[in-house]
């Protein structure tokens, strides 16, 4: 269901675009899911234990993004899509070599440290220094794109702080869907509690957007999108600079896992309205 | 699939197949020289003129981790690459501080073991401790004493990261590569390239959603190092009819955290035979960290249909021994991986027009000194040098230069050495424990002078086939009938048959298959792609008693279907490559009925 705040012109994403965008998706790198993940504090802070040795992930939020961007980059002729990740270079060499065949961009690399114990501020501050170097970025077609939320244990605040940073009024949070119309303006759907969306009119480019889940499927490892990518993701990666993040006083006392809760039963036989009560007992038991 | 289907194309200088310790040796020799002298004019690239050299390499895997082995190895050709290697660099890695090897005695009393070896036991078990028997000392041809104890995910990444960070190979993960293109006019081995696996396409490999046919990449040379069961070495080796393994095992592991009180020091390794069942040769490798791994080898010469893995491994760890360090351990990850265990004598060609093959898959692995690592990576080492000597004289890559270089410098290195002492080694084992066990100290001790030279046969037909009244044939039927009925796991019933013991899960260490899946091995896969398991004539299936196939898939993958024949599922495969030769039919005589083809997705654990 969706909440119409303001009229929107309703567009095909088929239609030809006489606008473009500059789409600069912000997406941190996270540990694999998959991998065994254990709190650990170290001389620098929390973390996850043996973190450097575990394969690493877009994170999930962001990745829609990604996703999102290089399909409205398609669709809108002329448009071009930039990905700035901050991580550890080998953790972003590594990781590219995934991403890249998925969606076409160029690379901007800042070499930092791994996970979301920073200070958002920091964070952010890195974020827009590195997105107002980027040569031949038109700020007045800027679309700033990033997750919603991230799975690095971080606020969930970095996108937001970037885009106030770079002077960008217009920001919208749990996107799941952008329809954009000729003149430049487009419709944001957000998400709001109660499994409803939140219908927007944006007047068009500057603005941010934070991924939901969006709607697109994880695109196919496509050897040409990568191969395309490559030429000039090594030299990104060459040239990434290092990011000192300032802490600003921030500090960790103390860092724990949410309670984990394994109870697997095999059952038989069991009618519908039984499972279902069980369901909500234990529901209800949270 | 169609063949009139419109590929996209491209053209590189070398195309690599596989990312592994053979392919990161020949990577590696080619972007160090690379990284000396990027002036070098040979290092020019010919299909795009005033560019650099183009090198791709496609790996299967989701991530270049996600490497299987936790091994042992000399590492003489890995230090070769890096003479000042410090192993802390590398995640996991340790020195080697001490070597054991040790006899298990059955404390169970449900092990096969033949009269002469029980004869032994009683002899030997005054002796023991724990039911384990230490050798006094270790044969020259095992010591591992100055190596290194290795996670292959690790190392694999260590290695891909410097390879990478030098520009001039791309190594490209989540891309299996599905066949070799053929040069079909030539008049001796060729190769144009390889064609990238379709995606998009159902599980038979027609086209569905999102079809993307896989495309045809071009080379001046592939380079083949997709090992043992890779769908384009194995087309090779069909091709031009050389190469076909006979004698394989399956290798389970599990990585433990140990408790922290552990008395193990990092750097330790054992080697252990006779438990759980005689044949079954077992290691423990302690890493730094508190990690261990810890596995068998499940060989096909162990001709039993009813052969399994996972619980044998359960089995293994609860061996007393090994049980008083690891008890309180928790499971951090586990694997499985098919061996090429032939040796040289599953040698294929090493090279021909347009390619070259390099290690397991090419017969590189010394079933004597059970080492593999070491010499697949020399053997990509020694491809890598015989690639910049042709380079730099400006000759093509053809079967006349490749074994010039290539092959000459295999062929006068310690692989070839190594390989022809091994060659007869293990056949022994073919008739039975004590004798395999005889052959293959005869043959170390002597230098391979001495051997069984008995030959070995086909790996579907070293599986004995259950007869007409065979009480082990009906205690068998009885409890494949008893699981499919209880809906439980084929080869738990199996070993509960023979009268081992249940094991007693406790949600740390001791797990079920299907959580040793989803904790241990992380096991995922791309949607998109075709069934890479085929059975290729289901009536053999629907006339095949032993099934083998089902009780030896590592990740219960394969399970009894419909009317009793095998079902796959894709996303729960861990890409071993058991069923390969763990299927007791035939329809041609010489190979198995499942097809191992290219397929996405496996394990994803970086700990292996």
């Amino acid at each position: 269901m969706h909440l119409l705040l303001s009229g929107a012109a309703k567009n095909s994403r088929e239609r030809k675009m006489p606008n473009f965008f500059h789409i600069v998706v912000c997406a941190g790198i996270a540990p694999d899911p998959l991998q065994t993940l254990e709190p650990a504090t170290g001389p620098n802070g929390p973390g996850i234990k043996n973190e450097m040795l575990l394969p690493a992930v877009l994170d999930p939020w962001a990745a829609s993004a990604l996703y999102e961007a290089a399909h409205l980059a398609a669709s809108c002729a002329g448009s071009k899509v930039w990905l700035v990740s901050l991580g550890p270079k080998a953790k972003l060499q590594q990781l590219m070599m995934t991403v890249a065949q998925k969606a076409s961009f160029e690379l901007i690399a800042i070499d930092g440290p791994i996970g979301g114990f920073t200070d958002a501020h920091a964070t952010a501050s890195v974020l827009a220094g590195a997105i107002s170097a980027i040569a031949g970025l038109d700020k007045t077609k800027l679309l700033l794109f990033g997750g919603w939320e991230s799975a690095t244990r971080g606020a969930g605040v970095a996108l937001q702080l970037t885009g106030e940073l770079l002077g960008i009024a217009d920001q919208f949070q749990g996107v799941d869907r952008v329809e954009m119309s000729d003149d430049g303006s487009f419709e944001v759907l957000e998400r709001v509690e109660g499994g409803k969306h939140l219908a927007s009119n944006c007047g068009g480019a500057p603005a941010v957007l934070g991924w939901a889940t969006g709607n697109l499927p994880e695109p196919r490892n496509n050897p040409q999108v990568g191969m395309a990518n490559m030429r000039t993701m090594m030299p990104a990666l060459q040239k990434a600079k290092t990011a000192a993040l300032d802490p600003n006083g921030l500090r960790y006392i103390s860092v724990s896992l949410p309670s984990r809760q394994r109870s697997t039963r095999v059952v038989k036989d069991l009618n519908p309205d039984e499972i279902a009560r069980e369901l909500v007992e234990w529901i209800g038991a949270e | 699939m169609s063949s009139e289907v419109q590929r996209p194309a491209t053209d590189v200088d070398i195309a690599c197949v596989g990312f592994g310790p053979a392919m990161g040796g020949f990577l590696t020799t080619l972007t160090r020289a690379w990284d000396e002298n990027p002036a070098d004019p040979a290092f020019e690239s010919k299909i795009a003129p005033g560019m650099p050299l183009q090198v791709i390499c496609y790996e299967r895997a989701d991530d270049l981790a996600a490497g299987v082995s936790g091994v042992v190895t000399r590492a003489r050709g890995i230090r070769a690459s890096f003479p000042a290697l410090d192993p802390t660099e590398i995640p996991m890695a340790a020195a080697i501080s001490q070597e054991r090897i040790l006899y298990l005695l059955d404390p169970i009393g449900a092990s096969r073991r033949s009269f002469i070896l029980r004869v032994a036991d009683f002899l030997l078990r005054p002796v023991t401790r724990n039911h384990a028997f230490e050798l006094p000392w270790t044969p020259p041809f095992l010591r591992k004493h100055d190596g290194l104890i290795l996670s292959i995910g690790q190392f694999n990444q260590w290695v891909a990261s410097q390879i990478m960070a030098s520009g001039i190979a791309q190594i490209w993960p989540g891309m299996p590569v599905g066949s070799p293109i053929f040069a079909d006019d030539a008049d001796k081995p060729a190769v144009l390239g390889v064609r990238l696996a379709d995606q998009g396409v159902d599980k038979h490999g027609e086209p569905a959603d999102g079809f993307l046919p896989g495309m045809d990449v071009n080379a001046r040379l592939t380079v083949v190092g997709d090992g043992p069961v890779g769908a384009v070495g194995r087309a090779l080796s069909k091709r031009f009819k050389r190469g076909e393994e006979h004698d394989w095992a399956l290798g389970m592991k599990m990585v433990i955290e140990l408790p922290e009180n552990t008395e193990l020091e990092p750097g330790t390794v054992w080697h252990t035979f006779g438990f759980p069942e005689p044949e079954i040769f077992g290691f423990l490798y302690v890493h730094p960290d508190r990690l261990a791994s810890v596995g068998i080898f499940v060989p096909s010469s162990l001709g039993d249909p009813e052969r399994t893995a996972y619980r044998y491994l359960q089995l293994f760890i609860q061996h007393p021994v090994l049980w008083q360090y690891l008890k309180d351990g928790t499971l951090r990850s586990w694997g499985a991986k098919s061996l090429a265990e032939s040796g040289k004598t599953g040698e294929p060609i090493l090279s021909g027009d347009g390619f070259a093959r390099i290690g397991e898959g090419s017969g590189s692995t010394n079933m004597l000194t059970n080492s593999g690592v070491d010499e697949a990576w020399t053997t990509g080492a020694q491809l890598g040098e015989a690639v910049l000597e042709l380079l730099r004289a400006g000759l093509p890559f053809t079967q006349e230069n490749l074994a010039g270089t290539y092959e000459k410098r295999r062929r006068e290195s310690w692989v070839e050495s190594g390989a022809q002492r091994a060659e007869h080694a293990r056949n022994g084992f073919h008739h039975g424990f004590v004798r395999g066990m005889i052959g293959m100290a005869v043959a170390g001790l002597s230098a391979g002078r001495f051997s069984l030279k008995s030959g070995a046969p086909p790996a579907h037909k070293q599986i004995r086939p259950f007869t007409a009244g065979d009480k082990s044939g009906s205690t068998l039927q009885q409890a494949a009938a008893q699981a499919t009925a209880e809906n439980r796991p084929l080869h738990d019933a199996l070993l509960s048959a023979r009268g081992w013991p249940e094991i007693p899960l406790d949600g740390r260490l001791l797990i079920t298959q299907q959580d040793a899946l989803l904790l241990g091995g992380k096991v995922q896969a791309m949607p998109g792609f075709a069934d890479h398991v085929q059975f290729l004539d289901r009536n053999l299936c629907s006339s095949c008693f032993e099934k083998t196939c089902i009780a030896m898939c590592s990740g219960q993958a394969i399970t009894a279907g419909p009317e009793g024949l095998p079902a796959f599922e894709r996303e729960k495969c861990v890409h071993c490559g058991a069923c390969l030769w763990n299927c007791a039919q035939s329809s041609d005589g010489e190979h198995g009925n499942i097809e191992f083809r290219a397929g996405s997705g496996g394990l994803h654990s970086a700990e292996n």
